[in-house]
């Protein structure tokens, strides 16, 4: 029979094996990042930044071209991401219900679950196949993901204005579309940035739709028509090699991936935590 | 089993003091509804959500230049009411209105009107306050005459506009020296009359206010009542409210409504006093609502 | 004409009255704007679906359902059997959910039942940034930190002390490369999926659940046990799935790992291949027509593995927040 004295040992137990899966789901992040700042910190320096990669054996060089890259790369994605996540968000938000935003609600949701490689293979099949590898390939594959990324970000963060703010405006005389635009929207742009920003510190480190796309390239170039060097594609390339110089490097390069990932979700954190209230989790 | 009529000759207790009925009658004189030039004239007008009708069949005609509440029980129809003199009740999904309703002799639910100018010469405030947080004061109050194509004026004047408004508003002395200040650091009360601020700069004809001191403070909202009897010299002024006192201090007339029935519209002082329906006997004295 | 009142018309004399029906132009255009812009999400999923499957097309006409079910991967003889790949991918993500689960759930339960408020928000920050890092960093740590430490540490450790190595799972040369390393990234970077969606119904189980079960006499655990647990059952299955889904999915992180050898083996110590590791390593290099269509084929079948799970995976998310509709 279960005495009361052993269901409360392990009730105790129990409480205390949570105890220790919360020590244990902390650590890893700890360790990694604790690794990677330790391994990387001494090889960031200004020529990693300024310096284009030396050829084999030979010491130095830098990532420049990896993150003029990732930049360009950037820039392209959201050229294709924002607008179009930021009007789909907008639709979403309004016609909230509706089967049609129903389904598109659901399948932003599922595009944010694929693989990226898949991502990836679809847009080497509809750019690459005939015109090439191109950093403007790599762009659109990376903005493909931002699209429903955006999206649900901007949904989210326009439902959180109040109603009264709209029929405010409508009472004034203001038109739908500019209601929608001047007020709600801009009322909640805090928050929609911050998505934005959390977007683009996912995209920026994906590597697997910039091997088929842009490829990679050791050689300085920011044409949208060629190959382009990717941070993350670097990385990967180099911890496949077997210098420990390449290696040093690669470690700055998940230095510099890392910082700027954990300052956009830090700072994501900050805004949507204190804009509302309590955390959105 | 006291039969509707003894009630009536009973004389129950008054929310009103009869004293209070004085003040309200020593401000200025009053004159019955029906003697006033109209500004809002309703005929047959109902208002639907989908199938519901939320206002049956009303024929009012609201005076000029004066205030006007509408009271009643909480879902009898005031406030979509209200929201049928300024085309907001079509803003909700499945919302229609059928009947007529003109403003100053004109039509505004005519094929050609939009609402959006409707909207434009009909200010409303509404129970909460809702200044639009990422603008300062200054930029609140002249939100209105953003989209007021009129006003593609020089920034002088809507200063001017903007200083205009809020001293109508009472709260020009209040924010004069911080009108660049993020409005959502005001008080609720002074939000509100910013809110009344911003609606009136655009120096609308008349001024829709649903229950606009709902969410306020006793001090408050008595600063807003004693602001809108001081409106009503040049805009004709309409309020919803639940608060009986409320509506027997500030307005001239009043206006039952009870399950989206018009019950009875009289002076304020006769209807407080003497109402002729008991219905609105029964309401005024608190037996339901 | 429009029918305004006199005097408001004299206030309007100044602009064209266009402008008022003009404003209905300008909302029917917005609104044209914004629907197309949400066309662009289904027709994106459409646009992927065809786009591979057109690829993928001559493999599965020519080799047919052979491409999942033999093993010979033989390029240039033609030959492309990826079973080995797909085998690879269950195995790997089944050790990242047996692994990452209960570490997940402990967490959820941790954070919604027993940690103190102030060490909520940090805590949960911590296990929700696990997401944020890229794949290719994970995988850089696994090549120099975590497969060393599975071959000096983990895996004698298992294999001799645990006696495990009797057991056909944790046998062989243990090189470092290897499904268990796979298993382990792939459940590091699962957790926080899990966790999050967990933590997120947990703590929305209403606290009448809770006091019911402690006034009938039940302990802490029993109470998490029989009355919040099931609660949220159908969340943090959804939960799950959505951690399996990106474990499925996961490429940079298992290719720098899991030794990339097309070869089933039972042992967890033996290296192997995923389906998105196979497709990344050969994809630049592919030699012939048929080859780069095989390539194709495997991800069409990645890409409805995946869409499933996170379909079925979203869908019980969201029933549940529906149920709870606040």
């Amino acid at each position: 029979m279960r005495t009361a004295r052993s269901r409360h040992a392990v009730s105790g137990l129990m409480i205390g094996l949570t105890y220790l899966a919360a020590i244990l789901a902390t650590l890893p992040l700890i360790l990694i990042l604790g690794h990677i700042v330790a391994k990387g910190a001494s090889s960031l320096s200004l020529a990693f930044f300024t310096h284009m990669p030396k050829p084999v054996g030979e010491v130095g060089g830098g990532m420049a071209n990896a993150i003029v890259g990732t930049l360009i790369l950037i820039g392209v994605a959201s050229l294709i991401g924002l607008p179009i996540g930021i009007g789909a968000g907008l639709y979403l938000a309004e016609k909230r219900g509706t089967p049609f935003a129903n389904t598109v609600r659901f399948l932003a949701d599922v595009l944010n679950g694929l693989p990226s490689i898949v991502i990836g293979i679809f847009a080497w099949e509809l750019l690459v196949r005939r015109a090439g590898f191109s950093a403007f390939a790599g762009g659109v594959a990376l903005g493909s993901m931002m699209i429903p990324l955006v999206t649900r970000t901007t949904e989210e963060m326009l439902l959180v204005v109040p109603t009264s703010l709209r029929e405010a405006a409508l009472a004034l005389g203001y038109a739908r579309w500019r209601t929608s635009i001047s007020i709600v929207l801009r009322t909640a742009m805090a928050g929609i940035a911050t998505g934005v920003l959390v977007a683009v510190a996912r995209i920026a480190g994906e590597t697997a739709p910039l091997l088929f796309t842009a490829l990679g390239n050791q050689f300085w170039s920011t044409s949208l028509r060629q190959p382009i060097a990717a941070i993350p594609l670097q990385i990967f390339a180099y911890s496949l090699s077997a210098y420990d110089e390449w290696h040093r490097l690669a470690w700055a390069g998940a230095l510099v991936l890392i910082t700027m990932v954990l300052i956009i979700s830090i700072a994501a954190r900050f805004v949507t935590r204190s804009r509302f209230g309590a955390a959105v989790d | 089993m006291l039969q509707s009529t003894e009630v009536v000759r009973e004389k129950p207790p008054r929310l009103v003091t009869p004293a209070a009925v004085v003040q309200v009658r020593a401000r200025e004189p009053r004159v019955s509804p029906e003697e006033t030039k109209p500004c809002i004239v309703t005929r047959h007008l109902s208002a639907f959500f989908g199938n519901t009708a939320a206002v049956k069949d009303i024929s009012i005609s609201i005076p000029q230049n004066a205030v006007t509440a509408i009271i009643g029980p909480s879902g009898c129809g005031k406030s979509t009411l209200l929201r049928s003199f300024n085309r907001m009740h079509e803003t909700v999904p499945l919302a229609r209105v059928e009947g007529s309703v003109e403003i100053l002799g004109s039509p505004i639910y005519g094929e050609n009107t939009s609402p959006i100018a409707v909207r434009r010469h009909v200010g409303m405030v509404f129970q909460r306050p809702t200044p639009f947080p990422t603008m300062s004061i200054r930029a609140n109050v002249a939100a209105g005459l953003r989209v007021d194509p009129k006003s593609h004026e020089s920034r002088g004047a809507t200063s001017e506009i903007v200083e205009e408004a809020l001293q109508r508003a009472g709260l020009w002395a209040e924010v004069k020296d911080r009108l660049d200040e993020s409005a959502t650091a005001l008080s609720g009360g002074q939000q509100q009359r910013l809110c009344i601020a911003r609606a009136l700069a655009t120096r609308p004809r008349v001024l829709l206010l649903d229950e606009p001191t709902a969410s306020l403070d006793p001090l408050s909202s008595q600063k807003v009542e004693e602001l809108v009897y001081d409106l009503r010299t040049t805009v004709t002024v309409v309020i919803v409210t639940h608060n009986l006192q409320q509506a027997a201090r500030v307005s001239d007339s009043t206006a039952f409504l009870l399950m989206g029935e018009l019950i009875e519209f009289a002076s304020t002082s006769e209807m407080f006093t003497a109402p002729k329906d008991p219905r609105t006997e029964s309401y005024i004295t608190g037996r339901f609502g | 004409m429009t029918s305004l009142p006199a005097e408001w018309l004299e206030k309007e004399k100044d602009r064209r009255i266009l402008r008022v029906e003009g404003s209905a132009v300008s909302d029917r255009i917005y609104e044209v704007l914004t629907a197309a812009c949400a066309l662009v999400v289904p027709a994106l999923v459409i646009a992927i679906a065809l786009a591979i499957f057109v690829a993928a097309w001559p493999a599965f006409s020519k080799l047919g359902l052979s491409i999942v079910t033999t093993s010979d991967w033989d390029v240039r003889a033609g030959h492309f059997g990826a079973a080995p790949a797909v085998y690879g991918t269950l195995v790997s993500s089944a050790v990242a959910l047996i692994i990452a689960t209960p570490l997940a759930l402990g967490v959820a339960v941790f954070l919604s039942e027993f940690s103190p408020t102030w060490l909520r928000q940090p805590i949960g920050f911590l296990v929700d940034l696990l997401a944020a890092i890229p794949s290719v960093v994970y995988g850089l740590w696994g090549i120099f930190v975590l497969i060393p430490l599975l071959r000096e540490h983990v895996m004698p450790f298992l294999r001799d002390t645990l006696h495990l190595g009797a057991t056909p799972f944790f046998r062989g040369a243990a090189y470092g490369p290897s499904m268990l390393a796979a298993g382990v990234i792939l459940a590091i970077m699962a957790l926080p999926y899990i966790s999050s969606v967990s933590r997120e119904v947990l703590l929305a189980v209403p606290r009448s659940q809770r006091e019911a079960a402690l006034a009938l006499g039940a302990t802490r655990w029993e109470m998490i046990r029989d009355a919040v647990i099931p609660f949220a059952k159908s969340g943090i299955i959804g939960g799950i799935m959505l951690g399996l889904g990106r474990a499925l999915g996961e490429t940079m992180a298992v290719t720098l790992v899991i030794g990339n050898r097309l070869e089933i083996s039972p042992s967890l110590f033996a290296p192997g291949y995923t389906m998105a590791s196979l497709i990344a390593n050969e994809f630049s290099e592919a030699t012939s027509d048929l080859h780069l269509s095989a390539l194709m084929a495997v991800g069409a079948i990645l890409f409805l593995i995946t869409l499933i799970v996170n379909a079925i995976a979203r869908w019980l998310v969201w029933s549940v927040s529906r149920s709870q509709a606040r």
